[in-house]
């Protein structure tokens, strides 16, 4: 599964990748960090729409989201050529 | 299931929280010139000149050496570190007020020299770090607290697109002005500010780039309506674009 992780303790609410996401996973939080700021979250259970992307990180000015992505498990792979030895 | 990071934090960037208001967008283009250091493996030849603004700490964000100029003076502090130290990558970053206001006569100077620098220019409209002071690119009609009533065209001139000014100078390798406020604008200006970068690795000549900005606290807005001012007011006076690439023989 695909997903971000967004480090709340830097994250100033400024909602710009609430913007970014096109699948509009991003959304405001009630809780709020050390600073003052509303952080912004992904609501539990749809993490799984995530497809890493990154539009999110990118647009984000405080470098607050790490993007992972996941990769398909080698036996499911129909092309048995060099990407798979490569991993 | 194995999972592999696909963006994460450039190593060039220091990991600290920035003391930019939510919104800003410094800390985009502070990434941004980070992942292209980062890429073009320049971090430990790089010396940076920073300027007089919001940005005046951009040393305590950037992992490079650097140096402080005078307020709007960075090309000509850029321009005595690169001739001593020609083997150096010299870059600045400056904001509109530092760059378009005190330090013209010195942008344009290097510029049209031809120093071997590139230069980062952060467009806000605003004087930023002051107070939100109007500045020579802030919109007509914008209101900052030195024109209450909004910029008026008949006693305060037009905004300064400067973008277009140090094009038609001859030391000029590359001039561009970019946007960060959608991902493909973004991507955009990452390619104009790398190229900006290699026409000083390849010593062609001078390389410009201003990107266009937001200031959410001095427009008074939520950083999501300052965003979207880039496209609705900016954009349209401040076309985007390449404005010059020129190849060696045509630079001076």
């Amino acid at each position: 599964m695909s997903r971000i992780v967004i480090r709340e303790e830097r994250c100033k609410g400024c909602l710009l990748c609430t913007t970014a996401c096109p699948k509009g996973l991003i959304v405001q939080s009630e809780r709020f960090n050390k600073m003052g700021y509303k952080v912004a979250e992904v609501p539990e259970g749809r993490m799984a729409e995530c497809t890493a992307c990154a539009s999110c990180a990118k647009l984000c000015p405080d470098c607050c989201i790490t993007v992972y992505k996941s990769e398909k498990p080698a036996a499911k792979g129909k092309a048995a050529g060099g990407k798979k030895e490569k991993k | 299931m194995s999972e592999k990071i696909v963006f994460q934090k450039p190593e060039s960037v220091y990991d600290r929280a920035t003391h930019y208001c939510p919104g800003c967008h410094h800390g985009t283009i502070h990434r941004l010139v980070g992942e292209i250091l980062d890429e073009m493996k320049l971090r430990e030849k790089t010396i940076l000149v920073s300027s007089i603004g919001c940005s005046v700490f951009l040393y305590n964000y950037l992992e490079v050496d650097a140096v402080e100029a005078p307020h709007g003076r960075a090309p000509a502090v850029a321009t005595g570190v690169k001739r001593a130290r020609m083997d150096k990558f010299v870059f600045t970053y400056q904001g509109d007020g530092d760059l378009a206001s005190i330090g013209m006569a010195e942008i344009m100077h290097a510029a049209n020299r031809g120093e071997r620098i590139s230069v980062v220019f952060v467009n806000n409209t605003v004087y930023g770090m002051t107070g939100g002071q109007m500045a020579p690119t802030t919109m007509e009609g914008q209101k900052t607290t030195t024109c209450p009533s909004g910029r008026c065209p008949e006693s305060h001139g037009l905004p300064i697109r400067m973008a277009e000014i140090i094009a038609s100078l001859g030391g000029v390798a590359f001039c561009a002005r970019t946007a960060v406020d959608t991902v493909k604008n973004l991507n955009q200006t990452k390619k104009a500010i790398r190229r900006a970068f290699e026409v000083q690795t390849a010593g062609t000549g001078f390389g410009f780039v201003e990107v266009l900005s937001t200031c959410p606290t001095n427009w008074r807005m939520t950083p999501l309506k300052a965003n979207e001012r880039i496209a609705a007011e900016m954009i349209p006076y401040f076309p985007l674009g390449v404005f010059k690439d020129a190849d060696a023989e045509v630079c001076a």
